[in-house]
């Protein structure tokens, strides 16, 4: 089945299985393997991606579902040479550390900071509440959240 | 295996016709892991997320319509429900995490018919009613005829959830959703609780509904209980006395994530959880 979509800002067109999960389609026809599966059924957010800028569960959606739509992985939020402000906050908060949950947690966060500027650390908590993490402890990745978000909202009033 | 995608209703009822055994799926968070499990099989797959009709909220005279392929987190911003039905939001609030929030759907949640699924509380409380409809005609029922037992409901072949309807709600006093489980986010309750309380201006209560989760095959009403709270102020002690009666009315199961003397002692709790609170949304002062 022909499938067209926009992944990471750029028009494809596909030939895949309607009823391959998305994060299949992602790490091994697209050769995008930034998106992790750990679970598998929507409990740990490792496979999250943006669709239409909404953070959604890639191991719950079949391809056919990726027609029309705009998907963002974390090969779209920034590359090694350009981190986005939120890649360069979980490094330098020590917030990764065997980095399976990370390209997960990072478009949770990319996606919360953007509608909510400014959050307390009980609310990026609740918003990284389906993102988990067997690493870290949280302490660190709510570190790099908050540092991100003083970040942008300075980046906001400079610009 | 074939998906479809259908824009319309329309589409779908043509769609249905020609494949009968198509499964379908809203939200896909509970339907996916059970397709990968095994446990559903299918000639087609028709996914629902597209058909504008199902994802509407409106007010229609006294009542108002929420769309079956809304999800939780489409639901709990809404201005509409928040004025009309908080305890629908406090609900949803707790639901799965923000990712299941973002995909899943109301009619997913009621289609599903979990003792433990978030909305079903307080769609009882609310008196709600399931819209339901096939190819030729539209049935209302109410939500607690519609779900029948663990997983079984009143869906007949080839009719899908449309919408719930809600009717005006009393000038409730509080709305309140109350939830044990292993963990904030991700959790099935294992007991939950959503009322619905009006007090006079001396805090005695006037109207109560209530609705208790996971202490059932099916959400537990009990008018006996809402019966003997009114005419008293919602004291620790008179909720106590009236312990017994809850004790009565539900009739939870042993499961992998408590026994059920557990889950009767909760169900109390949850109840007196409520007098604990003083902050009645500003209105009740104890």
């Amino acid at each position: 089945m022909k499938i067209s979509f926009a992944l990471n800002g750029r028009p494809v067109t596909r030939d895949l299985p309607p009823d391959r999960r998305v994060v299949d389609a992602l790490r091994e026809d697209l050769g995008l393997p930034g998106t992790k599966e750990a679970c598998g059924t929507g409990e740990c957010g490792a496979c999250t991606i943006l669709v239409d800028g909404v953070p959604r569960l890639s191991c719950l959606m079949l391809a056919a579902q990726l027609e029309g739509r705009k998907i963002t992985t974390i090969e779209g939020i920034g590359k090694a040479e350009k981190p986005h402000p939120v890649q360069e906050a979980f490094v330098e908060a020590g917030a990764v550390q065997c980095g399976f949950c990370t390209p997960g947690m990072v478009l949770t966060a990319v996606h919360f900071l953007e509608e909510n500027p400014g959050p307390t650390r009980e609310e990026i908590r609740e918003a990284l509440s389906g993102n988990i993490c067997r690493c870290t402890g949280y302490q660190k990745i709510v570190d790099a959240v908050e540092l991100a978000s003083k970040r942008l909202s300075k980046k906001g009033t400079t610009e | 295996m074939k998906v479809f995608l259908p824009g319309t209703l329309e589409d779908l009822w043509e769609r249905w016709e020609k494949i009968p055994n198509a499964r379908i799926y809203a939200g896909g968070t509970d339907f996916m892991v059970k397709l990968r499990e095994g446990a559903i099989q299918a000639p087609a797959l028709i996914c629902l997320e597209r058909i504008p009709a199902l994802t509407k909220i409106r007010e229609e005279e006294n009542t108002l319509f929420i769309g079956a392929g809304v999800s939780h987190a489409g639901i709990l911003t809404h201005p509409l429900v928040q004025t009309w039905c908080p305890v629908l939001v406090e609900a949803l609030r707790v639901l799965g995490s923000p990712l299941i929030r973002n995909m899943g759907t109301l009619g997913g949640n009621i289609a599903t018919a979990s003792p433990a699924g978030d909305s079903l509380p307080a769609l009882y409380v609310l008196d709600a009613e399931v819209v339901l409809a096939d190819a030729r005609k539209t049935r209302v029922l109410p939500i607690s005829d519609f779900i029948l037992s663990p997983g079984k409901t009143s869906l007949k072949e080839r009719e899908i959830i449309r919408g719930v309807r809600i009717p005006r709600p009393m000038p409730y006093t509080m709305s309140r959703y109350e939830k044990v489980g292993k963990r904030k986010a991700m959790a099935v309750a294992v007991a939950s609780l959503a009322a619905c309380l009006r007090f006079d201006t001396n805090g005695v209560v006037k109207i109560a509904r209530l609705a208790w989760g996971s202490v059932g095959p099916t959400i537990v009403t009990a008018s006996r209980v809402e019966k003997a709270l009114v005419g008293f102020p919602l004291s620790r002690k008179h909720l106590e006395e009236i312990a017994p009666m809850v004790e009565e009315a539900v009739s939870p199961i042993d499961d992998i994530r408590a026994s059920a003397v557990y889950r009767k002692k909760i169900a109390i709790n949850l109840l007196c959880r409520l007098a604990g609170d003083s902050n009645f949304n500003g209105r009740f002062t104890p």
